[in-house]
């Protein structure tokens, strides 16, 4: 028996990934091209040292397979945006080669080049990009990229997400338009861009190219919001996009699976802060509402088309049902009533509350609130508006502000956070009393206003339940802000013992593959052997007693169903085989010629056992060894003939020997623990018939010593 | 492996059943359907007002009247035509698929559903003892079985009604004597061509049964995997034919097998039939028959559906340019349309012609995907003629169905994608119920229906058996009617069916509503899905020809109905094994002195994950796996 001791060698041979993720070997030294064969020779020399090979293999076969795994194993992520900061969300990943960008989003609070993602850090091509939810942040960059920049390779969405992105497109296209700014795009380009998406399903498995897999989870948040599942080859990462994880009014609860997974990239807008029940804001957002129609006042409620409005609606539906009131509620867009219909169609993606209401009435019917007109503005008695934009940015709901502002019987609802800068901000900070109107005249701000966060994001409870459950090998967080985002990846790395980043715009993170596996062939039986239990019992006591009958020591189950495979490595080809195939495998492999198989077993005692044995009996040397063993194993073993032949013992085709090579094949990986006391190894080796018996004398021979 | 053909159905309505053995060591029963067309052998409940002039009031009276009336009539009548009376006067029983209570349904591991006909006889099989198989089906597929299978029972509650509470027992036309006075033509449906198929009739389930069945079913969404015990790895494709129904793929370590149920290439509301997800696989197992009547339509150059001779020979030679996928999937795709374009024009014509006549139309559905269609083409027709001729559409769950269809964007077709992404509503019968044209009752004597009644009408009705439901009063409305059509689907035996209606002076049309599929087409999707065996059922042996040289050869088997086909098993004897690298790093290797051979012993832990055998280090396994046991809080569905 020849030994290789080298561990490197199954890897190298059959999946080179152990090599390449050497920390040593970066992508650059890897030969790529062809032609440079001065680097190819140059990577041998450096590999050769390193990797023993039977002569017949051809070291050719090493290095093709080298190049094609060779490319950024592992996950790369490179952040253009929302990388410590909320906007613009858009990430990079090459898994294991496949590119992917994840959302592709831009910033409302800049207008300059800052607003869109640099997609010019992009090295190389694309192979796909997916969009988790319709908000402007994670797909307004999306028409530019690819009707501008020119990407024109897959792009993935959720049903809804296709559906109602280009409503908020168009809407954000009409504000700007609106306001003089020039984009960066026009209406077309989002048409265009649309019909390049490809709708998809919740966990519906989709390939891309031949290693790419991708599925979209639940994610709560907005109607159509998914987290994005992506695995190529062993390398498995979620992209969570934005998430909740508490059910509202219309959606349900972030679900996913357990997954193995590398990575999570998770987005951070509530890192530290830890939310009230939703119950408690929708009754005091109800109670508002109310006292202030009741006293004859208007409520204006800011919002987007989209999303929170639709929540809203059914929370004052039902209240209105309910509570039997008839004053009116209005919506001021047509996007709204566009949006309605979606949202009547796409009921499957909302919560189970309303799902089940689809055989008796579409809960998306609405039947207290109605469109707006803009003459009715100023129509006398009380009533509750709807206004886009949110924030009170500017167009309608800002014109009705300036006239409801005065009366203090008005109530203007901010429900959610409004981004500094705005009017919105302002007046939920307290800071707003006057307002210039277009006239140059100043308006007394007089109306009350409340602001309720009904937020769609996880809170940092959610965001480490999140993790715990997927509990992956590493977390990445974006979408927040940075002090905040530093102080949840400590509470991560200190809570789950696991590498968190936190990285900023154009950062890259490096995450070596961990769930790697090589791949063998196994046989047949080989695979039932290892599927049928195969326990053994045995009381093994630390005294050294085998057969004693001291009941107190403890009973062990072994179920070693693998041991009893026996993986060859034959030209090339990994195969697993049953040992009782074994001697079939080597026919085979020995051209047909029986072979006679051998296994084998060294194994260290520790001495102090051993010299109070031989001590006992005033003996030295191996032989003495023996002779004490062979005594020993023929007092527990009255039924076989034990020998001692001098040099070993012999029971059966079973041989046991001391053992002075000190690198003998045969020796297991095992330490030997007190390294003070010197040890003894045993060399032992047994046709196959004797397994049994063997592996009794074995384990009887380390207890009684 | 092993298959064993139960019953090879009959088509769309009644699908094909099989099952499959030892799928790595399960059993797996593809499609559990219910034989409604031997409904045809029953009588429909007698108009009332025949008993109520005889002064019989009571239910079980009527019952011991008419059964000795009808003795009587048969001893009479045996060697003339076949007369209504000849039928079987009771409750009705149902027809579960033949041979699968011969099997212990707990030894089931697996049922896999690919349409919503081939669940209705499920409820049978999940009521069993011991019955304990995961059942998978995709969402859609689930919802309107639920809805067709209330819908059956909320029919068959009219024969309840009529025979009063079932006798314990076999019924009477069970016992012997009885089954020696059918006539011939009947008694075939009811104990089979063999004499092997009395078992097989019950009574109909209950709303409970239904509900039980719902629960234990495991629903999946459009390409979802499933993964059975980590074993086998089960996904559902489109198969184009209906909302929700698909072909399955079922992954395990040693073989990847491809189950094709019935299967149209281009739908006009469903899905595309995804067959591009199918390829690659080991075996394909083609239980498809629906094409086999038609084709010797297509023989006998039937007056009704002309094909051109140029489409045929176009299929034949697209096999040659096989690498050309793209232009192949076209051609596929093309043929279809035109045809059942035509045929339905056709459909709609012969009812303008009624309608102008002043007769009135009916419309035995079954088909959900019809239905759409013709309720999209009639008023377009109707609208052009400016004839005011409402449609109803009359079933205990047709308002249900048809907010149904409004809601599952996942299962249509691309254009009615397109216009549910440009915000208009998928199919038009949203539209033509708000405009009053189309109107919908949960039943014939609602008090809705009467008020709103008006002659000539359209009505789509339930049931196509005619023997249940609305379509019964309906037919004995109109039956006398020259100017009144009745629209019914091919493969239902109109002779037997219309017997309790003669005589019968309405037209009655009779074609097939599905797009053909024709064998070139079929020769070379199996070609183009490159199966390593192919299973087909042995009607097609002489007609499908596998033996073109210039293709890759790829064995083919033939099942027969009734019997066990053994499948070879796959060609090397081993499985793929998957080591992790923290184990890998830790072997100790020997090399033989000899032979370029290395080994060593293996250690770990073998798990089954995904359908792969993964060695795993013991311990850290151990650990991975508690933590990922964790139940997660859920709300959404």
């Amino acid at each position: 028996f020849l030994g290789i001791n080298d561990p490197g060698f199954l890897l190298s041979r059959h999946r080179p990934l152990a090599i390449s993720n050497c920390p040593t070997t970066s992508s650059d030294d890897l030969p790529l091209q062809p032609l440079a064969a001065g680097r190819w020779l140059r990577f041998l020399g450096k590999l050769l040292p390193v990797l023993r090979w039977p002569p017949q293999a051809c070291p050719f076969l090493l290095l093709v397979e080298i190049r094609q795994s060779a490319p950024a194993m592992g996950i790369e992520c490179l952040v253009l945006g929302a990388g410590q900061e909320i906007g613009k969300s858009c990430v990079i990943v090459t898994i294991n080669g496949m590119r992917i960008m994840f959302d592709c989003g831009m910033h409302l609070g800049h207008s300059d080049e800052e607003r869109y993602p640099d997609f010019s850090l992009i090295d190389g091509s694309l192979d796909c990009v997916v969009i988790t939810h319709f908000h402007l942040d994670h797909i307004g960059a999306l028409p530019y990229f690819t009707e501008v920049v020119g990407y024109n390779g897959p792009i993935y969405m959720t049903y809804p997400t296709k559906a109602l992105a280009p409503l908020m497109l168009e809407d954000f296209l009409r504000i700007s338009v609106g306001r003089g700014v020039e984009e960066k795009f026009t209406a077309e380009d989002i048409s265009a861009c649309m019909k390049k998406v490809t709708p998809i399903d919740l966990k519906q498995n989709i390939q891309v190219g031949k290693d790419l897999q991708i599925r979209a989870y639940y994610a709560g948040h907005v109607l159509g919001a998914a987290m994005v599942y992506a695995k190529v080859g062993d390398a498995s990462m979620v992209y969570t996009g934005d998430y909740n994880m508490t059910p509202d009014r219309h959606l349900g609860a972030a679900q996913i699976d357990p997954l193995e997974l590398d990575l999570v990239i998770t987005e951070s807008t509530y890192a530290t802060t830890v939310r009230d029940s939703k119950y408690a804001s929708e009754r005091k957002f109800l109670k508002a509402v109310h006292d202030c129609v009741v006293a004859g006042g208007k409520v204006l409620i800011p919002t987007f088309a989209l999303g929170r409005a639709q929540e809203l609606f059914i929370l004052l539906e039902d209240y209105w049902e309910r509570m039997n009131l008839k004053v009116p509620i209005y919506f001021s867009s047509g996007l709204t009533k566009q949006a309605n219909i979606y949202y009547k169609t796409l009921m499957s993606w909302t919560n189970k509350k309303i799902k089940d209401t689809i055989a008796l009435q579409n809960a998306f019917n609405l039947k207290h609130v109605v469109s707006f007109d803009r003459s009715q503005i100023n129509a006398p008695g009380p009533c509750v508006l709807f206004a886009s934009p949110g924030m009170l940015s500017g167009g309608l709901s800002l014109e009705v502000f300036k006239q409801w502002a005065p009366s203090e019987v008005n109530l203007v609802m901010l429900p959610g956070h409004c981004v500094a800068g705005t009017i919105g901000h302002k007046l939920a900070s307290g800071k707003l009393t006057k307002l210039y109107a277009d006239n140059n005249s100043q308006i007394e701000i007089r109306c009350k206003n409340v602001n309720l966060s009904f937020s769609a994001h996880t809170d940092s409870k959610g965001i480490m339940d999140l993790l715990k459950f997927l509990s992956p090998k590493h977390a990445m967080l974006v979408h927040g802000e940075k002090p905040r985002m530093s102080i949840l990846k400590k509470k991560i790395e200190s809570e789950m013992g696991i590498k968190c980043y936190d990285p900023p715009n154009g950062g890259l993170v490096k995450i070596p593959s961990a769930t790697v596996h090589v791949k063998a062939q196994t046989s047949d039986s080989f695979a039932k052997s290892c599927q049928s239990p195969n326990f053994s019992l045995s009381r093994c006591s630390t005294s050294g007693a085998v057969l004693s009958t001291d009941l107190a020591s403890p009973l062990t189950v072994t179920d070693d169903r693998v041991g009893e495979a026996i993986l060859f490595v034959d030209g090339g080809k990994a195969r697993g085989v049953h040992k009782d195939e074994l001697e079939l495998e080597l026919i085979v492999s020995g051209e047909g010629k029986p072979q006679v198989v051998l296994f084998g077993h060294c194994f260290p005692i520790r001495s102090k056992n051993l010299t109070n044995a031989t001590g006992r009996l005033g003996l030295s040397g191996s032989r003495s060894l023996l002779k004490v063993l062979a005594l020993e194993l023929s007092h527990l073993f009255p039924q076989v003939d034990v020998q001692n032949m001098g040099d070993f013992l012999q029971v059966g085709s079973f041989i046991l020997s001391v053992c002075t090579n000190a690198s003998c094949t045969r020796r297991s990986s095992e330490v030997p623990g007190d390294p003070s006391t010197t040890c003894t190894y045993f060399c032992c080796s047994w046709c196959m018939e004797d397994e049994k018996l063997a592996l009794a004398i074995i384990s009887s021979v380390r207890n009684s010593l | 492996m092993k298959l064993t053909c139960l019953s090879s159905g009959t088509g769309y309505q009644y699908p094909p059943c099989h099952i499959l053995e030892d799928v790595c060591g399960f059993r797996i029963l593809l499609d559990c359907p219910l034989d409604l067309s031997a409904l045809s052998v029953f009588s429909p409940v007698p108009p009332d007002n025949g008993f109520v002039s005889d002064g019989e009031s009571s239910h079980i009276s009527a019952r011991d009247c008419y059964d000795k009336e009808q003795e009587i009539r048969k001893r009479q009548k045996f060697g003339t035509p076949l007369h209504g009376e000849d039928l079987i006067h009771d409750e009705l029983w149902y027809k579960t698929v033949k041979n699968l209570h011969l099997w212990d349904p707990s030894s089931i591991d697996v049922v896999l559903i690919s349409s919503v006909m081939g669940m209705l006889g499920l409820p049978f099989l999940t009521r069993a003892e011991g019955f304990s198989a995961k059942i998978y089906v995709t969402d859609a597929a689930a919802r309107l079985a639920r809805l067709m299978m209330e819908d059956l029972v909320s029919m068959n509650m009219e024969f309840q009604y009529f025979y009063g509470p079932r006798e314990s027992g076999a019924p009477h036309w069970m016992r012997r004597e009885e089954l020696e006075l059918l006539r011939p033509e009947v008694k075939e449906v009811v104990v089979g061509k063999d004499g092997s198929e009395l078992g097989v009739w019950m009574p109909l389930y209950s709303l409970a049964d239904v509900m039980d069945c719902m629960q234990k079913v495991q629903t999946l969404k459009y390409a979802e995997a499933a993964c059975y015990n980590g074993t086998l790895v089960l996904k559902p494709f489109s198969s184009g034919s209906e909302i929700g129904s698909c072909n399955w793929t079922i992954d395990g370590p040693k073989r990847n097998i491809t189950w094709l149920s019935c299967s149209i290439f281009a739908s006009k509301h469903a899905m595309n039939f995804d067959y591009d997800a199918l390829r690659g696989r080991d075996l394909v197992l083609y239980s498809d028959k629906q094409f086999l009547p038609l084709m010797d339509e297509v023989q006998s150059n039937d007056a009704s559906s002309t094909i051109p001779s140029k489409d045929l020979s176009d299929l034949r030679c697209c096999s040659a340019d096989k690498d050309d996928w793209k232009k192949l999937s076209e051609s596929l795709l093309s043929t279809d349309e035109i045809l059942e374009k035509e045929k339905l024009d056709f459909i709609c014509s012969c009812i303008l012609q009624s309608v102008q006549a002043g007769g009135s139309v009916v419309i035995p559905y079954n088909r959900l995907g019809i239905l759409l269609q013709l309720l999209e083409m009639i008023p377009v027709l109707l609208e052009s003629l400016a004839a005011d001729v409402p449609i109803y559409v009359i079933s205990s769950i047709a308002a249900e169905l048809l907010a149904f269809t409004t809601v599952v964007p996942e299962w249509v077709c691309k254009p009615r994608q397109e216009k549910m992404f440009s915000g208009e509503p998928m199919f038009s019968h949203v539209d033509l119920m708000s405009k009053r044209k189309l109107h919908v009752f949960s039943a014939i004597h609602s008090p809705e229906l009467l008020t709103t009644w008006q002659e000539p009408c359209i009505i789509f009705a339930s049931h196509w058996s005619l023997r249940l439901g609305a379509v019964v009063h309906l037919l004995r409305r109109w039956g006398g009617d020259a100017n009144s059509l009745l629209i019914l689907e091919d493969g239902v035996d109109a002779d037997i069916a219309l017997l309790p209606f003669k005589p019968l002076e309405m037209k009655v049309l009779q074609c097939s509503f599905l797009p053909e599929r024709r064998l070139p087409k079929i020769e070379c999707l199996l070609k183009l899905l490159q199966p390593k065996i192919l299973v087909l059922p042995d009607d097609l042996k002489e007609k499908l020809d596998f033996s073109n040289p210039s293709s890759d050869k790829f064995p083919v088997l033939y099942y027969t109905e009734g019997k066990t086909l053994c499948l070879p098993s796959s060609p090397e004897g081993s499985v793929d094994l998957e080591i992790a690298s923290v184990l890998a790093e830790r072997l100790v290797w020997q090399t033989l002195e000899k032979h370029d051979v290395m080994y060593t012993r293996l250690e770990g832990e073998l798990v089954m994950e995904q359908g792969k055998f993964r060695l795993l280090p013991g311990i850290a396994r151990a650990d991975s796996h508690l933590s990922k046991t964790k139940e997660m809080k859920t709300d959404a569905g």
